[in-house]
């Protein structure tokens, strides 16, 4: 036991001390200090894995409870996933069992039954495991304040991940209902490796009340590495593919592997290769969020038992339970941030004070460099910072319709209640006020609804739903969760037939009958769509088509793209292999090698086209909006831009004149300019709107299997984007899709700190040919056409070609498009 | 106004791309499916409060068809409100409506929508025939040399590249199908059953848009 123990060695009470000893474990000292300090009001708690977070989160619980006279719900813990709530109740009920203790523990997710969901809210348990969706259901009944009115604590896990997206905004808002509801309610963040614990403390606990925040003690320094391969990655790609025997060399010296590979397609396709040279037939097993839940189910509990060596997988993984033994973690491809890789080296060797171990496999030569700052990183403990969200309008809207399902509000007490929770300290009136009126009457410019109003004001002033079946509609869409359209994917006929996982619905429409494809490492042939699923059979012949998921992109972080331009222009790359310094030096050679203060502009000749290639290093999401602002310009310049392809550092355009003064083209007018009109008909700005559209409740969420029938109300949401677009441009919901889409898809806030980073420096080099730092975007898939009408063009081309192929050309037509 | 020229029953019809279909021997033009007062019908009812502009938009819309087109009648061909109560238009709307139909002739066509709705303007029918063109709200089973409205046509074209989902035009031997030409009217896919039943093989689609192409339907 360390000194740190007997130093501060608060009791956590006899029958816990002799519990721990009964299974050889040693109290850990922060497991200590969180039943101490279990008074504070708030208190994070910031641990890296396997440090026993969980159980010190519910020490102070498990001694509470007990001790306590009333009945009914003493203590909420929040998960991320809906898994660890079930995995953390098995783990819970092992200590509550052998110590005997008077605790009921249950859990309540979207899986719960009808039955038992009104049981808890009539008799809750003690604790009550939950997510945050299925919290901000049980704030939606009227009987919320009798269910959480004796609350005591509440345990958010993972708060570190959860605060990255709208679903930890969600929650923190229900915190401050469940806080004006038992104002003596204390609330315990558990946390992994944090750059700004303070910030972290200030979201769970928001600008009035004070936060404690616990460092536990790191564990030893991880063991990682690049894992060579006897072949030479390529220039582009990110499959990894090159290093399956290395891969597959690795794993025979471990017991369990995690092989982490960042797309769900990528996975399936390493899978695939894996397998194809598995001489030794090592039982390996995939991994990720399109397989079907049973799939993903087989493959961990095969995990838990032992029967596999290792397992391919994406984020599925990345959080919480441990399945089995895990002793190595590869990462396939660039992490393209550092706390992600972080997160997945914790992955290996759970326990407190065994090291980490660790390989990363590099997809391509650029990716040599990128993972070689990204281990500097993480041995140097340098973590990227949290990007900066401003609290999301369209979480506040669905918010306000779930209190007012709950029971008339006052309008001042709310919007107390809602500056109260963390990520919304600095919410304006103004903007409150828009929400308001957005779930009242719409909000819109003409006031049309006010007859037909969702909330009025009483006598009192206080607001209500006017039509109190409202509220089943504001439950079935409540949530932050907007997904792309899924359809199942059924092997064989019957409706009996295996699922194996599911596909987004336009990949499906690109299938036609005798196509293959891959899922869960099968390859399957399409058959029909019908009853709402893919129907497959095993006979999958030929290539196989990829799934591909419109999910995200991730950008690489803005401290990987610093490192890697730190590593570039230092000039000491003697930790990169031979291949990767004869590259940069050729660069060098022919060009610039890119520096952190100034932008290098290449152009030069390549197969009869003028290219321009811009090394921003702003991360994909950013590049390709700086590719289409600047062909924009191009495009009214008349240099005749043709198109562009981008990846995370630099973004390469071709058009039919030469770019001789890209000064003129980046800093001539502020960019800015551009952007306005450019947004109004993005497609980006599109698919943002209809995630905020859904979660706002403008439009409702669509099932699977419902939507069809309906057919009258499901349009575009593109019509109704355009529509406010053109008659209410400053409406609330254009307002969040524009704050959205400026730090996620669009990401416009790169642009403007590169901009700023290189302050008007702009390096342009006239180069003899395609140079060598350029020449992987030339391979890059994913290049975008540009073209003033694209769609119209689409649709003419494949007319023309109907007309060629039916042999109409030449003869008097039928029809004939008119002059 | 960007249109396509197609041969029915001996007629030249042209296709706007704005989804109305402009018959120039008989100085007609016909639309379908305006549902009129949509947004307002689903606030009525306790559902969502949509962008309240799409009747203003969608007679905004026709307004510039008639103007192209010069039409001695409209013909609307059903389903023009979205409920009975709809009949009743802000009088906003209601002047922009009669601005369109001043000094033409206008028939409404009873559709499943506003089969109650009553209208002081126009004439109202349940069918109504221009030979050798026989204009209805549904499509009847037997029927020949029809024009009709009601299924919302749609059409996904997957191409290099992408994937566009337009309304279309249907055209067979028969029958033309228009889409709809309401802002907030949804579509039904032309492969997909009823409407994939209900066209002859051989079938077309005039796809709308900037540029009306012509397709094969798909199967």
């Amino acid at each position: 036991m360390s000194r740190a123990d007997r130093s501060c060695a608060a009791a956590i009470g006899e029958p816990f001390e002799e519990w721990f000893s009964s299974r050889k474990w040693a109290v850990r000292p922060h497991q200590r200090e969180m039943v101490r300090r279990s008074g504070e009001s708030a208190l994070l708690l910031v641990a890296p894995t396997g440090g026993g977070k969980t159980l010190a989160g519910f020490l102070p619980s498990l001694a509470e409870i007990p001790l306590r006279q009333s009945a009914g719900l003493h203590t909420l813990y929040v998960s991320p996933l809906k898994a660890l709530a079930a995995d953390i109740k098995r783990n819970l009920l092992v200590p509550i069992s052998e110590m005997d203790l008077p605790i009921r523990v249950e859990d309540r997710t979207g899986d719960t039954s009808h039955a038992a969901r009104l049981r808890q809210r009539a008799d809750p348990p003690h604790i009550l495991l939950t997510t945050p969706e299925s919290l901000t259901l049980l704030l939606s009944y009227p009987d919320a304040a009798r269910m959480f009115g004796g609350l005591s604590r509440v345990i958010v896990d993972e708060i570190h991940a959860l605060a990255e997206s709208k679903r930890g905004d969600q929650l923190m808002l229900g915190m401050s209902r469940l806080q004006a509801i038992s104002p003596n309610l204390r609330r315990v963040g558990l946390s992994a490796t944090v750059r700004d614990p303070k910030e972290m403390a200030g979201y769970l606990a928001g600008r009035a009340m004070a936060c404690g925040i616990l460092a536990a003690e790191p564990g030893p320094p991880p063991d990682i590495r690049m894992l060579e391969a006897d072949e030479a990655p390529p220039w582009s790609g990110g499959g990894g593919r090159y290093g399956v025997r290395a891969v597959l060399d690795a794993l025979r010296n471990a017991r369990l592997t995690l092989i982490f590979i960042n797309t769900r397609a990528q996975a399936e396709l390493f899978f695939r290769a894996l397998w194809q040279e598995n001489d030794g037939a090592l039982p390996i097993g995939i991994h990720h969020g399109s397989l079907s839940l049973d799939a993903r189910k087989r493959v961990e509990q095969a995990m838990v038992d032992g029967l596999l060596r290792a397992v391919v997988c994406t984020g599925t993984l990345d959080l919480g339970i441990d399945w089995g033994d895990v002793d190595l973690v590869i990462q396939v491809g660039t992490p393209k941030n550092v706390k992600r890789l972080v997160q997945r080296i914790g992955r290996s060797n759970h326990r407190y004070n065994a090291p980490s171990r660790a390989l990363v496999l590099p997809a391509n030569q650029f990716e040599t460099i990128e993972c070689t700052a990204a281990l500097d990183a993480v041995r140097d403990e340098d973590l990227d910072g949290e990007p900066k969200r401003k609290a999301p309008l369209d979480v506040l809207c669905q918010h306000i319709m779930v209190a007012a399902c709950s029971g008339p509000f006052d309008a001042d007490d709310l919007f107390r209640e809602v500056r109260s929770a963390g990520p919304y300290g600095g919410l304006s009136r103004t903007d409150f006020d828009d929400c308001l009126q957005f779930c009242a009457t719409g909000g819109y410019a003409l006031r049309a609804y006010d007859r037909w109003r969702r909330l009025m004001q009483d006598g009192s002033g206080k607001w209500r739903l006017r039509d109190p079946r409202t509220a089943r509609a504001v439950r079935m869409n409540a949530g932050t969760i907007v997904g792309t359209e899924m359809l199942g994917v059924r092997l064989g006929k019957r409706r009996g037939g295996r699922m194996l996982g599911e596909v987004e619905e336009f990949f499906a429409a690109t299938l036609k009958p005798g196509d293959s494809f891959l899922i869960g490492g099968e390859t399957v042939r399409y058959e029909r769509i019908s009853e709402m699923c893919v129907q497959v059979s095993r006979e999958g012949s030929g290539r196989p088509k990829i799934a591909v998921f419109k999910g995200t992109k991730f950008s690489t972080s803005t401290l990987l793209c610093d490192r890697v331009l730190g590593m570039l222009q230092s000039g000491d790359w003697s930790r990169l292999p031979k291949r990767v310094v004869e590259w940069l030096d050729a660069q060098r050679a022919v060009s610039k090698i890119p520096r952190q203060d100034r932008l290098l502009v290449e152009s030069f000749r390549h197969g009869g086209r003028e290219y321009t290639c811009i090394y921003a290093f702003a991360g994909y999401n950013a590049q390709q909006t700086l590719g289409m602002l600047l062909t924009e310009r191009m495009e009214e310049a008349g240099l005749g831009p043709l198109g562009l392809v981008s990846n995370d550092y630099a973004v390469l355009i071709w058009s039919l004149d030469p770019v001789a003064d890209p000064e003129a083209l980046l800093c001539g007018r502020p960019i800015r300019d551009v952007l306005e009109t450019w947004l109004a008909g993005n497609a980006l700005m599109k698919r943002t709107f209809r995630g905020v559209a859904t979660v706002a409740g403008l439009i409702d969420r669509s099932f699977p299997g419902k939507r069809k029938s309906s057919r009258q109300v499901t349009f575009s949401t593109d019509i109704l984007f355009d529509t406010l677009h053109k008659h209410d441009p400053d409406h609330v919901l254009l307002r969040a899709t524009r704050e959205e889409a400026m730090k996620g898809l669009i990401d416009f806030g790169r642009i403007e700190e590169m901009l700023e980073r290189i302050g008007g420096r702009i390096d342009h080099v006239r180069a003899p040919h395609l140079t060598p730092l350029a020449a992987p975007l030339l391979l890059e898939v994913g290049s975008i056409p540009i073209k003033g009408s694209g769609e119209d063009r689409l649709i003419a081309e494949e007319a023309e070609a109907w007309i060629r192929k039916a042999g109409l050309i030449g003869k008097p037509a039928a029809t004939r498009p008119a002059a | 106004m960007p249109h396509l020229e197609f041969t029915f029953c001996g007629e030249r019809l042209r296709a706007f791309g704005s989804g109305a279909l402009h018959w120039p021997r008989r100085g007609l033009l016909a639309v379908a499916d305006l549902h009129l007062g949509k947004s307002e019908r689903m606030a009525r009812a306790g559902g969502s409060l949509l962008p309240p502009y799409e009747t203003m938009e969608t007679l905004r819309r026709l307004a510039a068809d008639a103007k192209e087109a010069q039409p001695e009648t409209v013909l609307c061909l059903g389903d023009s409100f979205d409920d009975a109560l709809a009949g009743a238009l802000p009088a906003e709307d209601e002047r922009a409506l009669r601005g369109i139909a001043d000094g033409r002739r206008w028939i409404w066509i009873s559709g499943n929508h506003d089969a109650e709705t009553k209208r002081a303007d126009g004439i109202q029918a349940a069918s109504c025939r221009f030979p050798p063109l026989e204009f209805r709200h549904i499509a009847s089973p037997g029927a020949d040399c029809e024009v009709s409205g009601h299924y919302h046509p749609k059409i996904a074209i997957s191409a290099k590249g992408g994937r566009v989902v337009r309304r279309c035009f249907l055209v067979d031997g028969r029958r033309v199908i228009l889409p709809a030409y309401g802002l907030y009217a949804g579509g039904l896919h032309c492969h997909m059953p009823p409407l994939r039943d209900l066209v002859e093989p051989g079938a077309r689609a005039i796809v709308t848009g900037r540029n009306p192409a012509e397709l094969p339907v798909p199967k």
